[in-house]
């Protein structure tokens, strides 16, 4: 029982062992997986960047806007979905909006006549992904369907053959993992990646 | 068709948990109770001036717990303090006092309430050296008491408990430290990044620049779900993509999740001398679980409300590769575990959807609920079942061969009484005090209307209950919130601890009262369902009238 006598005596052992806990599981642990990361997977621990001609562009796990610098959306590039967080990689947000939320209501209203006018698709026909903001405001993923609703619209601006570009976004779809779980997506910065090169 | 894909899903969780929970339970069993220390662990328990084969009564197994989480409060708040002169803070400047307060207390508690948007708030130090320490460290304090209360009942006529060091030690070194490892390098290879990167900028395809954050987050992460901690390194948690990048790393956080709190009651039944015992807990455990999920499942697929029904969908705050189904599983696990992280926001979800998730907290942490918190936290309400059982029946209540005496009924009771009182007088202070009030509606509120106040409700039931998750629009970095949620975090954790530790030591000292055909067999369906017909009474009785004022009176049909 020599460990609980007296009242500072737990306070000095619990000092010493916080002290050995944070050299051990705050710097050694995550140093060690830093190690294995950045030697056995370097691409995944760095943050699945993808290139073009030897360049980052973005993360394929990060969203991005493909809009011009007054947040317009350029018609020639495939859109992602709205974000809370601008696609600004360094605050992550929701938009935290209630089912009932007055604003919420007018954003979805919003979008809804602004997609249908660029897309030039009903307003009855646009999938819940383009209407609504993601979790974190980073998704990088759009629903299949809104990919190929913005087939016309991508060509018509490119000046490109609707076939190829379709064709782009059939290769572009990835179904579920396993076959059950999540649901099926498009990466929109690789899928804009393979139009750059399509264009080229 | 979502709803498949959610039996799918859970048939595949309850398979690897049905491999899992056997090895895992039985190696929790023997690490507590093997009598042979680690070379490792005795030169640890040297340098810090430990005695291990010093057995401690109730009070003293107490006097630890309570003296590496107070360090662990200081530690933790002189870190965030002196942020501005650590190295690989970026560039970011000293967390402010109220903040710094809530935050150490948060993650000391397990509950990883974050006031902050970490990305914009904590550089890596305050991450790793603290912030991540604690995730390992409140995690072993939750296994180590539950540890001392199963030796309560397994003990007979004794006055001590085992050595909280020693459980403590081991729950870290031989349990936390090893799947955590493990679990980092499969979430690397899912795409969970792990470098000392900052922030990058990139030119994109628009000419345009994007920011890629950087970090150690896959170091963080499976510590943050295995030890049920919940705090993000980024301000969306796993809805972030570098946390949580895909659907089959969703259902991993998952499995990580549950791996603990689903294996403790088969190392309860092992260490009690009857697996049965064990498995009653367990399917209680189950059924609250499949249940509730079940609901917040329906809801959400459901989509009712003016937005959902507008766009479609309850999409909002939902990432588009999880879709509805992998974010109410996630949900519900992190929820009903005292986890608290979230891959999708929990504001956004429909008014009923959203409800079920405060329901989830509400049931008191149990169905599992978090590493050992949530075990501790089912045999107080099985100590209550054989209580109301015996009421019935007009016999002493006995459970586990340990007579259940006014003390042990009082010292649960007060129990199930601390943190709903907690939830319910911090949720009405916050609208009763005019000033208070005022605040809290101009400057935190973000949803107007009955949603509003669910938002505070919500904060409330999070904190006492140590969860951790948020109706995230509030804003919570206010002087009000961060000292009245961080002493709701405080009280939330400590005196249930206390209480059980007491617990504890009164079975123990007891010898053991012989099973005659009176005792009510506590292993048998009948139990179970007296059990959960517990739970769902208490916490029916006791947040019915907060519900209805807010979830419920926004989500009825009208």
């Amino acid at each position: 029982m020599a460990t609980t006598r007296g009242f500072a005596r737990p306070y000095g052992v619990a000092l010493r062992y916080l002290l050995v806990a944070t050299a051990a599981l705050g710097i050694v642990y995550p140093v060690v997986i830093l190690g294995i990361g950045q030697l056995a997977l370097p691409a995944q621990a760095n943050g699945s960047l993808v290139s073009v001609g030897g360049e980052p562009v973005g993360s394929a796990l990060i969203g991005q806007s493909f809009a011009d610098e007054d947040g317009e959306a350029l018609p020639e590039w495939f859109q992602s979905r709205p974000s809370a967080a601008g696609y600004d990689g360094g605050a992550s947000a929701g938009s935290n909006y209630g089912p009932e939320n007055p604003d919420f209501i007018a954003e979805i209203e919003a979008r809804r006549a602004a997609i249908a006018e660029s897309d030039g698709v009903s307003a009855d026909d646009i999938p819940v992904d383009a209407l609504t903001a993601s979790g974190s405001g980073l998704d990088p993923h759009i629903s299949p369907e809104y990919a190929y609703q913005q087939v016309a619209r991508v060509a018509g601006a490119r000046g490109l053959d609707e076939t190829a570009v379709r064709g782009l976004v059939e290769a572009a779809v990835q179904g579920r993992d396993l076959g059950y779980l999540g649901e099926p997506v498009v990466d929109v910065l690789e899928l804009n990646v393979a139009l750059s090169q399509l264009g080229s | 068709m979502e709803a498949w894909l959610l039996v799918a899903q859970l048939a595949t969780l309850a398979l690897i948990l049905a491999v899992l929970h056997r090895p895992l339970g039985d190696y929790l069993a023997w690490t507590f109770t093997s009598a042979k220390h680690l070379r490792l662990e005795r030169g640890l328990y040297r340098v810090v001036g430990v005695d291990p084969f010093g057995e401690q009564s109730w009070g003293a197994y107490l006097k630890g717990v309570l003296a590496v989480s107070l360090v662990g409060v200081l530690f933790v708040y002189a870190l965030q303090r002196l942020q501005a002169v650590l190295p690989y803070s970026l560039g970011l400047p000293a967390v402010p006092e109220g903040l710094s307060f809530n935050t150490a207390v948060s993650f000391v508690t397990n509950t990883n309430w974050q006031s902050y948007s970490p990305e914009v708030t904590m550089g890596y130090t305050v991450q790793l050296a603290g912030l991540a320490v604690q995730n390992f460290v409140s995690a072993g304090v939750g296994l180590a008491v539950a540890v001392a209360l199963i030796r309560g009942f397994s003990r007979r006529s004794t006055g001590t408990l085992g050595n909280f060091w020693v459980d403590l030690t081991r729950a870290l070194l031989r349990i936390l430290l090893p799947l955590a490892v493990v679990s980092s390098i499969v979430l690397l290879a899912g795409g969970v990044i792990q470098n000392l990167n900052g922030f990058t900028e990139v030119t994109t395809l628009t000419g345009g620049t994007a920011t890629v954050p950087g970090g150690p987050v896959a170091s963080q992460e499976a510590i943050k779900l295995l030890g049920n901690n919940g705090g993000g390194f980024f301000n969306v948690n796993s809805a972030h993509p570098f946390e949580n990048p895909t659907p089959w790393t969703n259902l991993f956080q998952i499995v990580l999740m549950l791996a603990i709190p689903f294996s403790l009651p088969r190392a309860f039944g092992r260490m009690v001398g009857d697996n049965r015992q064990g498995y009653a807990i367990l399917a209680a455990m189950g059924t609250l679980f499949v249940v509730s999920l079940a609901a917040l499942t329906t809801f959400e697929i459901l989509g009712a409300g003016t937005g959902p029904q507008l766009a479609g969908g309850a999409m909002e705050g939902k990432e588009q590769r999880f879709g509805i189904a992998a974010s109410t599983l996630f949900a519900t696990t992190s929820t009903i575990t005292s986890t608290g992280a979230v891959n999708s926001m929990h504001d956004s979800y429909t008014s009923l959807g959203g409800m079920m998730t405060l329901f989830n907290i509400m049931l008191g942490e149990i169905a599992p609920g978090g590493i050992g918190a949530g075990l501790y936290g089912m045999l107080v309400i099985a100590i209550i079942t054989v209580f109301i059982a015996g009421l019935l029946v007009g016999r002493t209540p006995e459970y586990l061969g340990k007579k259940l005496g006014p003390r042990e009924i009082k010292l649960a009771s007060l129990y199930i009484l601390a943190t709903p009182t907690l939830v319910l007088v911090g949720t009405a202070l916050s609208f009763a005090v005019p000033a208070i009030r005022d605040d809290v509606e101009s400057t935190s509120i973000w949803n107007p209307g009955l949603h509003g106040f669910t938002e505070v409700l919500y904060a409330f039931t999070s904190a006492a209950n140590n969860n951790g998750s948020a109706f995230a629009g509030l804003t919570a970095n206010t002087p009000w919130f961060n000292t009245a949620l961080g002493v709701a975090m405080l009280l939330g954790r400590f005196i249930p601890i206390v209480l059980v530790l007491a617990l504890a030591g009164s079975l123990a000292a007891q010898g053991s009262v012989p099973v005659t055909a009176g005792t009510l067999p506590t292993h048998r369906p009948q139990f179970v369902g007296l059990l959960v017909g517990v739970v769902l009474i208490v916490v029916a009785l006791t947040y019915f009238p907060v519900l209805a004022l807010g979830p419920l009176a926004e989500g009825l049909p009208r």
